[in-house]
This record gives C-alpha cells, sequence and structure tokens, in this order.
C-alpha cells in the first residue's frame, strides 16, 4: 500500500513509523518540541501543503495535515517547494545537506536543534520508510 | 548541490615567509603556553616585524580548548582590534582561533550558535591565518571547530562554511619538533580523515583525490616519522597529508570512529588521534558491512591488497592495526589503559553521545544505538567486528 504525500493518511503513516523507531525513540528522548512542516508550491505541485508532527521524548503524540499556517503555532517551521520534500522523501536528497545549503528553510531555535543531529537524521530516516505516492508529479 | 571550500594553502620549507608579505596592521596570535616556550610564537612574530604588523599573544588555550577559553579570546580580540587573528598551534589553537574570530565578528552570537546554517557573513573586522605545529587535524584547511562543554562534559562540533580560514602556512619546519607519541597520535588522526571522509554518506569527487593521497602518505610516511622524527622527508610528506585530509574531510565529512573518538576523549581524555585510530578499524569492519566498496578502492590504492569486496575492507582494518602495533600505539580500549569498570560504568554516557554526535550524520552505514554499544564494546576488549 502506497500513500499519497501530502494527505491526511501519508502524515498519519509518517506518524506510525516514528513510534515504531527504536532509534527515534532514543534519539529524541529528550526533545519536546512540534514542527510544522511546509511544501510551498511549485511548478510540479502548485499547491501549499502544511503538516504537523508533536514530537514528545521520542514519540509522536499528533501529527496531522493542516489547512493552513497558522492553524498551530509551532517551535520550528521547517518549508521548502514540493519538488525538494519528494526528493527528500525518496532518499534522492541527504536532509542534513539540505539544510546545510539553505534549500531545506528553517525557522525556530537552531541551537537547541544542533544538539539533536541524530534525532534529525532519524526523524527523516522514518520519512523514507513511509511508502509513498507523489502523484503523477515528476520531480 | 554542495561546495568545496579550501585556504590559500602555502606549503613547503619556508612557507612561513609569506607571512612576510601580508598587508595589515594588527594580528593577534592565538596559541599555548608549550608554544611560547618552543619559541615558534617568536618565529611567527619575526615575520610579522617584517610586514610591520603588530601583534598581541593569546596564549590561553588548553587541550580541548573550552567555551570559556573562547570567549575569554574573543574579550581580547574586541580590546585589541586585529585585522588578523592568527591560529598557531595543533587543533586546538587552531579551533579556537576560528571560533574566536567568529565571536569577534559577531558579538551577538553565542558559541554554540555557529553552525553551518546561518549565514555570518565574517571578514568586516579581520581575517584568519592558520600556522598547524602537528601533522594531524586538518584544522588549519577545515571550518569544523571542536569545544567542550565543561558543564555536560561533552564536545560541541560547531562551525560553518564561511569560518575557514583565509591563508593556511604549512611549513614543515614547524612540526619537526613533535616528539614520537605526538607524531604517531596525530598522524592516526591524519589516517582517519582520510579514510573516513573517503567512505562517508557525504564523499563526493572532489574531496575522493585529497583523501586518497593523503591515507597513502601516511600510511608510506608515518612510520618513519614517528620512528625517526629527523626524518625530514617523512615530517614534509606528513604535514602536507594532514592538510591533504584535511581539505577533504572539510569538504565532505568524517563518521561513526570520529563520533565514538569525541565520545571517549570527553569521557577518558584519550588524545583525539590515538582514540580514533583505535576505533577506526572496527568502525571499518562495522561499515564495509553495508558496502565494502570504497574501503577496497582505499586498500587498493594504498597498497594495502588486490582484494575485492569485504575482504579488502578487513585487510585495510587489519593494516591499521599492524599500523598502531609498530607507532606503540593502543589497539584496543584495554589496552589504552581503561579500566574495565570504569568504562561499564561510562558505556551509556559513551553510546548517548557518540549516538547524537553530529559526525554520525555522515555515516554509510549509520549504527542503532545497540549496535553504537557492542561497538564500543569490541574496542574495548580488541574483538574484530563481525555484525
Amino acid at each position: 500500500m502506497t500513500y499519497k504525500f501530502p494527505s491526511a493518511e501519508w502524515v498519519n503513516e509518517y506518524m506510525h513509523q516514528l513510534n515504531a523507531s527504536p532509534d527515534y525513540e532514543r534519539a529524541g528522548k529528550d526533545w519536546e518540541r512540534d514542527i510544522l512542516f511546509v511544501s510551498e508550491p511549485d511548478r510540479v505541485h502548485p499547491e501549499y501543503a502544511y503538516f504537523y508532527l508533536d514530537l514528545y521524548r521520542g514519540k509522536c503524540r499528533e501529527a496531522k495535515l493542516l489547512s493552513g499556517p497558522d492553524e498551530k503555532k509551532t517551535g520550528y517551521i521547517i518549508s521548502t517547494p514540493f519538488s525538494t520534500w519528494r526528493k527528500i522523501i525518496s532518499g534522492e536528497l541527504d536532509p542534513i545537506q539540505a539544510l546545510m545549503t539553505r534549500k531545506l528553510k528553517l525557522q525556530g531555535d537552531l541551537m537547541l536543534l544542533m544538539r539533536y543531529p541524530k534525532a534529525a537524521m532519524e526523524m527523516f530516516a522514518c520519512v523514507k520508510r513511509v511508502p509513498t505516492d507523489f502523484g503523477d508529479s515528476q520531480a | 548541490m554542495w561546495y568545496f571550500d579550501s585556504p590559500q594553502i602555502v606549503f613547503g620549507e619556508g612557507a612561513l615567509d609569506a607571512i612576510d608579505e601580508l598587508q595589515g596592521r594588527r594580528a593577534l596570535i592565538v596559541t599555548d603556553t608549550t608554544l611560547v616556550k618552543l619559541g615558534l610564537v617568536e618565529r611567527v612574530a619575526e615575520h610579522l616585524g617584517r610586514a610591520h604588523i603588530e601583534y598581541r599573544v593569546f596564549d590561553g588555550v588548553e587541550p580541548d580548548p573550552s567555551v570559556q577559553t573562547v570567549l575569554l579570546g574573543a574579550q581580547v580580540a574586541d580590546e585589541y582590534a586585529p585585522d588578523w587573528i592568527i591560529g598557531l598551534g595543533g587543533g586546538s589553537p587552531m579551533d579556537a582561533a576560528k571560533a574566536i574570530w567568529v565571536l569577534y565578528e559577531r558579538p551577538d552570537l553565542q558559541p554554540a550558535e555557529i553552525n553551518p546554517i546561518i549565514k555570518l557573513d565574517l571578514r568586516k573586522k579581520a581575517r584568519l591565518l592558520m600556522i598547524p605545529t602537528t601533522s594531524g587535524t586538518g584544522s588549519d584547511i577545515s571550518w569544523g571547530i571542536v569545544l567542550t562543554d565543561t558543564v555536560e562534559q561533552r564536545k560541541m562540533g560547531i562551525g560553518n562554511r564561511e569560518n575557514i580560514a583565509d591563508i593556511s602556512i604549512v611549513d614543515p619546519a614547524l612540526a619537526a619538533s613533535m616528539p614520537p607519541q605526538l607524531t604517531a597520535d596525530t598522524g592516526l588522526d591524519v589516517l582517519s580523515h582520510a579514510i573516513e571522509c573517503y567512505t562517508c554518506a557525504w564523499h563526493n569527487d572532489f574531496a575522493d583525490g585529497p583523501c586518497l593521497v593523503a591515507a597513502r602518505l601516511a600510511f608510506t610516511y608515518l612510520p618513519r616519522a614517528v620512528a625517526n622524527g629527523s626524518d625530514l622527508e617523512a615530517r614534509e610528506h606528513m604535514h602536507n597529508a594532514a592538510s591533504c585530509a584535511g581539505l577533504g574531510f572539510s569538504n565532505a565529512l568524517v563518521s561513526i570512529g570520529h563520533a565514538m573518538a569525541h565520545a571517549l576523549g570527553a569521557t577518558f581524555h584519550l588524545p583525539h588521534g590515538r582514540a580514533v585510530g583505535l576505533v577506526l578499524p572496527y568502525t571499518i569492519e562495522f561499515s564495509a558491512k553495508h558496502d565494502p566498496s570504497r574501503f577496497a578502492d582505499l586498500a587498493r590504492f594504498t597498497g594495502c591488497c588486490e582484494a575485492m569486496g569485504e575482504a579488502a575492507a578487513r585487510a585495510l582494518a587489519e593494516r591499521l592495526r599492524t599500523l598502531c602495533e609498530t607507532l606503540h600505539s593502543p589497539r584496543s580500549l584495554a589496552e589504552a589503559g581503561i579500566d574495565q569498570a570504569a568504562f561499564e560504568a561510562a558505556l551509556d554516557k559513551l553510546v548517548d553521545d557518540a549516538f547524537n554526535d553530529t559526525s554520525m550524520v555522515s555515516a554509510s552505514r549509520s549504527p542503532s544505538y545497540e549496535e553504537l554499544r557492542r561497538l564500543f564494546q569490541h574496542a574495548y576488549k580488541g574483538q574484530p567486528v563481525d555484525f
């Protein structure tokens, strides 16, 4: 079974993968912030999409697709166009390198985030485990 | 998309003369008291005199420099207002110099805020010159900075591509007086940079060349430099190898071996090169289980063996263990003198620290928490890794 990105079902499966990962649980055991992910429109997918993860001490307490950026106030916002998300989710683009080259734009407390590189890696490792259907759009 | 950054590198005998050509008014030399006593600061000062550049010395850098030290150094820089910051020494003074420079340019930042994502906008007040006096860290070339958080007893990996030096002076004469133990420790650091960079997930075509050359130079010349410190050919090649490896890892990254060594350094105060040289064979065996091809490349290029696949990676690991033995460097944590009870008591913290080390992000095979624990246990006992 595959899950269409972006969709509520996809976000739920992502939460499931995070909560099934002992390495994420270990790496994120001290992490207590929520994150808003923004998929920005591009020529491939010309609409905004917002999804929310409440990450708390190694578990994901809530994950949902939001209707807009103001529905939740979050500690972090990570934004990039749809095509870049596609590359990250499918494992073509290293998310940490994407952050370092500012292809992934990050708002939030960087100092805190830098203390959890492994949690960030595991978070993105989990996203790659979600069987994803990008529709007929091509990067 | 990625980047390849490098300072201008002035190398070879007499490279220190390049200081005579510098343009500027004032330099702050960031160093340690040992280098002052050895007369190396005086040598640099003579060249600054020829360039008509005044100088002040900040020699308060300790091994594994702390956050407090670099804050103090930045305060000295702010008072003196230099237009050159000079990092003179091994990895500690050079890392401190980078951090001091950034904090001098950006007094609004705390050391922990120096990260690869932000824009620093440096070089408004000063430029950075590096002069390595050991042949190992590659800190003269790299943008990475390792500081110690003395409160939490952990090493902090910080840095930003912008804080790479403007010039590195790689003059072998400055490293010629290193004693054998320091030569061995720093030389193992060179090999670890070259091997981890070449085999990590972030390896790239531009960084591969310097890594291969550095590994071959180190396998060839490190035993000679340790056996006979007066072997100036070996000294020069090891000095160059250190900066070549720095050029590699600064533009790719290192990996599990460094994450483990940082944890061991913070807890047991093992010299970094010794620690990373010790754990590297175990991490090679672990990583090669996933994909041995690049380890095999290295094994062939360095003349280690002509085998393919995992056998070549294992031969490379064994060659490193043999090299450690030749250099009288420990091949296990037990041989390094770490008490078993102390090791077991510290194991959870070691695994936690290594697991969350920034070097871990580029591992070609990312270990689980349990695998990392087993890696430490195998490294303690000197038992080759088979998982």
